[in-house]
């Protein structure tokens, strides 16, 4: 059984359909690439999987790990493993990054049958984590993604992911706005975390994440259907000859960008 | 009385948590006001004449005065001929002397409601002046806090005991005839609490007080007033659950407080009285007057308010800074949910040299809840280099309900500065979103950020009232977003 199917999946945002029948299968261990350029439907398919409520599916199917992911409460999916990185991770002004990420990890855990970490446990397994990251300490005693540089924002979601182990990482457009260095330590970090447990659907305008984070499959998305799919080679492909060579173009920008 | 059965679903339903009646014979006097109620009230608690006196003249003064109506809130007319101005637990004899005196269905209450009465008040370290309807029933620790020269007790007690003292301090911050509710309260006050920290002595404790309105359709009528002697520290605790009920009830309740030199009050009150329904039917009428006087020279008063029941709360705890280098704070949450509506903030007067005074007021507004901060800084010209910081700072659940700032401003003197800092805040549905895509619920959601909204305040507070705050902030939100 694949750990996630999704069958023919559509969905709108308020009257403008957006998703018009996704088909996508991904296994435990695989990491699939969805390129597209703007405004094909790559960050709200990220949306959907995520349960946000901003956008209404209207048809299709979503099954993850056997279970009816569209029948599931955010949180819930959340529990079950899905995780998301933000395009545009979200401030939580008075809310610390230490107490925020302690919180979820714990819910996550006792979902799962799992204790909860006691303050100790949890600060040594954040230290390890940090250094993967190479994240500064101080970032975990400042409220959630507050006053953080667009990099520093982008670090620390999958410096949350690598806290909260997830099965599925859906990572969406986690290049936009690092530098080169920024971007190699998270992609180190995203590396770091790829195993025969966990699966990875890795969004991105562009290519060069791809040179760091060498997917197993890549899916060409365009005015809301999957155009072209392909190994990593794809990627590569399109850097040559740009999504026009696949006769797309960029799309007005989708609303609820987040 | 309403029956057990009653009690019982009222228990189980869970909606407002303390929710009980407790049945006790109540030995109420009739509705309504007049000087007779006055006098009878004066003989049942066995008064000198010059209270009574003080009484009435209060009473004369309020017939005279109207209802404010400046504040931001509405409610129907009060009929203050129909309420009953006094009612006090029955018991066999004119006091009891010991827990195994007190009624064992109060105790019953008490227990209910989590207040340590018994042995575990030592560990908590709590000495508690516990009011039930109107008249104190037990008093703790009061031996050891005796010891010290301190005196704790209630209100009635030290007017037997303490008459002096009373008569120096009563009515000498909070005149009676200071605004409406303060007339009103001066006229009929039942009991209270008093206390007396002499000269250099440190409260060894946080004193506290529990406030509980039971008997149907009275009206409460408080009085507490607190004096710290030079270079003398007391830290009291309030805090407040009553009953459900479908009638509105008064709370008009005076608290005075007086800090001589190098003396420092620190006063702190979690407010949860029955907040009406979901409906905005019934809820307490809190109208609350509370003022501390820094007499002395580098003397200190704080105010921390958590202010999350009642159906209207209008309450300034307020600050006269009259000693030079004297500080004032006020920290306060208020939190208005349903219907609910609050308008409740401070009042710095600063009269004196190089005196400070800090205000930070978080408001939150869920539901149809209304929410009002309403402050004043005055400084006079003789406040030479006087200094003030305020903050407000309001957050908005759902899109019903309402924030509303005023604050009033008034320096006479060049040589001061005033800082003002507000913001409005609403809890973004990417917030939610973000935190429920990491596995937390919509409800710890709000309560995570609620409290990291409000911790300035919080921390303000003593470690046992902070935990129940916390608490009682997460009640008072549930099933307000989502």
């Amino acid at each position: 059984m694949s750990l996630l199917e999704i069958r023919d999946l559509h969905a709108t945002v308020g009257d403008r359909e957006i998703l018009k029948g996704i088909d996508l299968t991904v296994d435990a261990g695989e990491v699939h690439a969805i390129m597209g350029p703007n405004g094909s439907g790559k960050s709200t398919l990220a949306q959907v999987l995520a349960g946000r409520e901003l956008y209404q599916v209207t048809g299709g199917q979503v099954i993850y790990d056997g279970n009816d992911l569209l029948a599931m409460s955010p949180e819930d999916r959340a529990r079950a493993g899905i995780f998301l990185a933000f395009q545009y991770p979200v401030e939580i002004p008075g809310v610390s990054n230490m107490y925020f990420l302690k919180a979820a990890l714990n819910t996550v855990r006792k979902s799962r049958g799992l204790e909860e970490l006691d303050a100790f446990d949890f600060l040594s397994l954040v230290k390890e984590k940090m250094k993967l990251m190479e994240m500064d300490q101080a970032l975990l005693n400042r409220p959630v993604n507050t006053g953080f540089s667009g990099g520093e924002k982008k670090r620390n979601e999958i410096f949350q992911m690598a806290v909260l182990e997830p099965r599925l990482a859906i990572l969406d457009e986690t290049d936009s706005g690092l530098d080169i260095d920024a971007l190699r330590t998270v992609a180190g970090g995203v590396n770091a975390l790829r195993g025969p447990e966990r699966a990875m659907i890795v969004v991105t305008h562009y290519q060069r994440l791809l040179n760091h984070i060498v997917p197993d499959f890549v899916h060409v998305l365009s005015e809301g259907r999957i155009v072209k799919s392909g190994g990593k080679e794809l990627a590569l492909e399109l850097e040559e000859s740009g999504y026009a060579g696949l006769g797309i173009e960029d799309e007005e920008e989708a609303v609820g960008k987040v | 009385m309403s029956d057990s059965t009653n009690t019982i679903e009222t228990f189980a339903n869970q909606e407002y948590k303390w929710g009980f009646v407790t049945d006790i014979d109540s030995d109420a006097i009739p509705r309504g006001l007049s000087e007779d109620v006055i006098r009878l009230i004066s003989a049942k608690k066995k008064e000198p004449d010059w209270l009574l006196e003080w009484r009435l003249k209060a009473y004369r003064h309020w017939q005279t005065m109207k209802e404010p109506t400046w504040a931001n809130v509405h409610y129907p007319p009060i009929d203050y001929q129909d309420i009953i101005y006094y009612a006090a637990p029955r018991s066999k004899k004119d006091g009891p002397k010991s827990l195994d005196e007190v009624d064992p269905e109060l105790l019953k209450t008490y227990a209910k409601l989590g207040i340590p009465l018994q042995e575990r008040e030592l560990l908590a370290g709590v000495a508690v002046d516990a009011v039930f309807d109107s008249v104190s029933v037990a008093t703790t620790f009061k031996a050891k806090l005796k010891a010290q020269g301190i005196i704790f007790g209630s209100f009635s007690e030290a007017v037997q005991e303490h008459p002096d003292l009373v008569r120096q301090y009563l009515g000498s911050v909070v005149p009676s005839s200071d605004n409406f509710f303060a007339a009103l309260n001066s006229a009929v006050f039942s009991d209270g609490s008093f206390c007396y920290v002499p000269k250099g002595v440190r409260c060894p404790m946080e004193l506290s007080t529990y406030f509980r309105i039971n008997a149907k359709d009275t009206g409460q009528f408080e009085r507490t007033l607190i004096v710290a002697d030079e270079g003398a520290y007391v830290s009291y605790l309030e805090g407040c659950t009553a009953p459900m009920r479908d009638t509105n009830q008064l709370h008009a309740a005076v608290v005075e407080l007086v800090a001589l030199d190098n003396a420092q009050i620190k006063y702190s009150t979690v407010q949860n009285w029955y907040p009406g329904d979901k409906e905005g039917k019934g809820g307490i009428y809190n109208f609350v007057t509370k003022r501390g006087a820094c007499r002395g020279v580098n003397s200190k008063i704080s105010w921390t308010q958590v202010e999350t029941g009642s159906a209207i709360t209008w309450k300034y705890p307020s600050c006269l800074l009259i000693g030079d280098n004297s500080v004032g704070e006020f920290y306060s949450v208020a939190l208005t949910n349903h219907f609910q509506q609050a308008d409740t903030g401070t009042k710095m007067i600063h009269i004196g040299k190089n005196t400070t005074s800090t205000i930070v007021s978080k408001g939150i507004s869920a539901g149809h809840g209304q929410n009002t901060y309403r402050g004043g800084v005055k400084i006079l010209k003789s406040a030479s280099g006087a200094r003030n910081y305020s903050q407000c700072d309001s957050m908005l659940l759902g899109d019903q309900c309402g924030a509303h700032t005023f604050p009033y401003l008034e320096v006479k003197n060049t040589s001061s500065q005033v800082e003002h800092e507000a913001s409005t805040s609403k809890i973004g549905e990417d917030q939610i979103f973000y935190c429920r895509q990491r596995g937390i619920s919509t409800e710890d959601a709000v309560s995570m950020i609620v409290h990291g909204f409000c911790k300035e305040v919080f921390r303000e507070l003593p470690m046992e009232f902070a935990v129940e705050a916390q608490k009682l902030l997460g009640v008072s939100l549930e099933g307000s977003v989502g």
